[in-house]
């Protein structure tokens, strides 16, 4: 996985409550295999109407917003569906942080799987950050994991993330590579539980 | 003496390989369910070349594109047919158990685990689909997971994971008549919000929810993840235990006798303390649906719809404003007064045996005034619903008598909502676009949904079940 220490990118502001993972990527596209590049259909109900033409007010769809690596958004972000397609999305179209006040649990987890930085901030600082850029799209926002800090213009504020997802982006692990390491405790846990708890295993065969 | 300790504490405990510094634990998963979504994980699997590491305890269900219509064809809709497909080949390369399209058992993922008695207390249970909180009902620490840790599972039959902090949730009292757990489950997110339970799992307790049936508790456990709550649970007893015995898969004999006796340990102490505690009276609850786009959205349904220019927060009247004109709605519109376009019964929330008999006991007699469909939880469930003449009640009504699947609930089989069309329905999410682009979703109860389909509009179920047995 790709490491996340610091991110210098222009921010586009969404600025729309309980942005979930139906909303993100719809269910029609979930299909999609993740060869094909999951960007151009992320929150495609929202950018686009009935006849698949752009919504010129959507914010992803104003030529200065087209290549923003930082989303901000309100509260409960990525709730609802558990499908890490809706990350896949926002990775492809280019975001690789999302600012909000608030994000469902499932979609921060496979947020970190992925390399995208899940910040949280208050309601009033995300307003603000908004604010800020709205008055000058064309300014970078800087985004520092290491010190837990975003700063644009003359605002700067601090960021709160879970210090498992921190660790694992700045370090760029592999769950898989990392748990080999462990193969032995599991072997061993493995043992001694199917003798404590032997109805577990289902007889099937 | 060791400090009291909450159900989720237990749980943990027990399933806990390792630590690490930073607060991550290394823990083993007793039971996988795989579905057609899973296809990315399987391809990270292979990408590595590496096989399900404990088939014995992954079991595969097609239930998220199977169509509902047609069962014994061949799939029309290509695409659709190679995501099936995909799944009978990924199983049969793992050597995973599989309750394919053409098995007599097969159904809602959410559905068959509990039904074939392979969700057990105290279990660690993990799937790829958010509503895996449902087998919490049972004691079981269960949580829906994202494509990377199926992968991660798959190769390895454990998770990292953050401890999530407590809540419980005690209901007390005698809810009324006609009042079903889909009310409470909706009663609890409309008091604490679609994101409430966020970073906790929850342990429903309290009289009213042990007064609840098996099938009851997997509703209210299956909505946790709309109150923002990755798992909910409830403690076994006798119920739980009534409800597994001579399940197919489920313990037999001693080894039955000795899991009761492990699974009767799975209570939170009585000094246990929970991060934070909410509780809710039973005997207040009325049959409530919802207005808007989320689920929290919820209000009685002899209210009014919200008017966002009496909303003093600027905020939430830009969002209420936003959802009604989705919804179509008029502020301030009884809510009994809003025309439903047609019904669904169906999905992981409410399509078990007893809610098609709560939608049937409304419907007997009567017609609908709207098309509608009815989706059996299981191809077990529909055939036991046929079994008790049910099948006739929703065909005399004029609703259509489907196969199992997810179905209208998220719609990717082809089951869709027609754009600007309203739809009272058993899910679990109203969410814009869920069950088709535009469309409109109301949720309730199942008796809710029969009392929309034959009044035309939404309906307070209790009126309609005088003199008949609910």
């Amino acid at each position: 996985m790709e490491k996340f220490v610091r991110l210098t990118a222009k921010a586009c502001p969404l600025m729309i409550p309980n942005l979930n993972t139906d909303q993100i990527l719809p269910a029609r596209y979930l299909k999609w295999p993740r060869s094909k590049g999951l960007g151009s259909v992320l929150f495609y109900d929202f950018r686009r109407d009935v006849d698949g033409h752009e919504r010129a007010d959507f914010p992803l769809n104003q030529n200065i917003y087209r290549d923003a690596r930082i989303l901000l958004a309100e509260r409960n972000f990525g709730g609802g569906s558990s499908r890490e397609a809706a990350v896949y999305a926002l990775y492809d179209h280019g975001f690789r942080c999302v600012i909000a006040p608030s994000f469902g649990d499932i979609f921060a987890q496979n947020a970190v799987k992925n390399g995208l930085v899940t910040a949280v901030v208050t309601a009033a600082e995300v307003a603000e950050l908004a604010a800020a850029v709205s008055a000058d799209p064309t300014q970078e926002m800087n985004v520092d994991l290491e010190r837990q800090t975003i700063s644009c213009s003359n605002r700067s504020c601090a960021f709160t993330i879970d210090p498992v997802n921190r660790n694992q982006l700045l370090n760029g692990w592999d769950d898989v590579d990392l748990t080999d390491n462990y193969r032995e405790r599991i072997v061993a846990f493995r043992s001694n539980d199917r003798a404590l708890r032997p109805w577990v295993t289902p007889k099937t065969r | 003496m060791s400090e009291p300790r909450t159900l989720i504490d237990k749980l943990w405990l027990a399933h806990e390989i390792a630590r690490r510094e930073d607060g991550a634990a290394l823990l083993w998963v007793d039971r996988h369910y795989v579905h057609e979504g899973s296809f990315h994980a399987f391809s990270q699997m292979k990408a590595r070349g590496r096989i399900a590491a404990e088939p014995q305890l992954t079991f595969g269900v097609a239930d998220h594109y199977v169509p509902t219509r047609g069962r014994g064809k061949d799939i029309a809709n290509a695409e659709i047919a190679a995501m099936v497909r995909n799944l009978e080949t990924n199983a049969a390369e793992n050597h995973i158990m599989l309750f394919g399209l053409r098995d007599p058992r097969q159904g809602i993922v959410h559905v068959v685990g509990p039904e074939q008695g392979l969700t057990l207390p105290g279990l660690l249970v993990v799937c790829g689909d958010s509503h895996t909180s449902t087998h919490g009902a049972f004691g079981a620490y269960a949580f829906g997971i994202g494509a990377s840790e199926v992968a991660h599972v798959l190769m390895t039959q454990t998770l990292w994971q953050k401890k999530p902090k407590r809540m419980r949730i005690v209901v007390d009292g005698k809810a009324a008549v006609g009042i079903a757990s889909k009310d409470i489950a909706l009663a609890i997110i409309a008091r604490i919000g679609a994101d409430g339970a966020q970073g906790h799992a929850i342990e429903f307790a309290g009289t009213a929810i042990q007064a609840l049936s098996m099938e009851g508790r997997m509703t209210l456990c299956n909505m946790s993840i709309e109150a923002g709550g990755r798992c909910g649970m409830v403690a076994p007893d006798a119920t739980t235990f009534t409800y597994i015995n001579d399940r197919p898969y489920a313990p037999k004999g001693a080894d039955f006798e000795q899991a009761i006796e492990a699974w009767s340990t799975l209570v939170s102490d009585t000094d246990a303390v929970f991060d934070r505690d909410v509780t809710i009276d039973a005997t207040c609850i009325a049959p409530i649906v919802t207005w808007g786009t989320t689920p929290d959205d919820a209000l009685p349904v002899d209210a009014r719809a919200p008017d966002p220019s009496r909303e003093s927060d600027a905020t939430r009247a830009k969002y209420v404003r936003e959802a009604l004109d989705y919804m179509g709605i008029t502020p301030g519109t009884k809510l009994t007064d809003i025309a439903v376009d047609r019904v669904f019964i169906g999905s992981c929330t409410n399509a078990r045996i007893e809610d098609l008999r709560a939608a049937a006991a409304v419907l007997a007699g009567r017609v609908s005034k709207v098309p509608g469909l009815v989706s059996p939880g299981s191809s077990t469930v529909k055939r036991q619903a046929e079994e008790e003449g049910l099948d006739r009640i929703f065909r005399d009504a004029g609703l259509e008598w489907a196969d199992s699947g997810c179905s209208m609930c998220v719609g990717i089989n082809g089951d869709l909502v027609p754009s600007g069309e309203r739809c009272a329905s058993t899910t679990n999410r109203n969410f814009r676009g869920r069950q088709g682009p535009g469309a409109r979703t109301h949720l309730m109860s199942p008796a809710m949904v029969a009392a929309a389909a034959v009044s035309g509009h939404l309906a307070d179920v209790r009126p309609l079940l005088a003199g008949r047995k609910p």
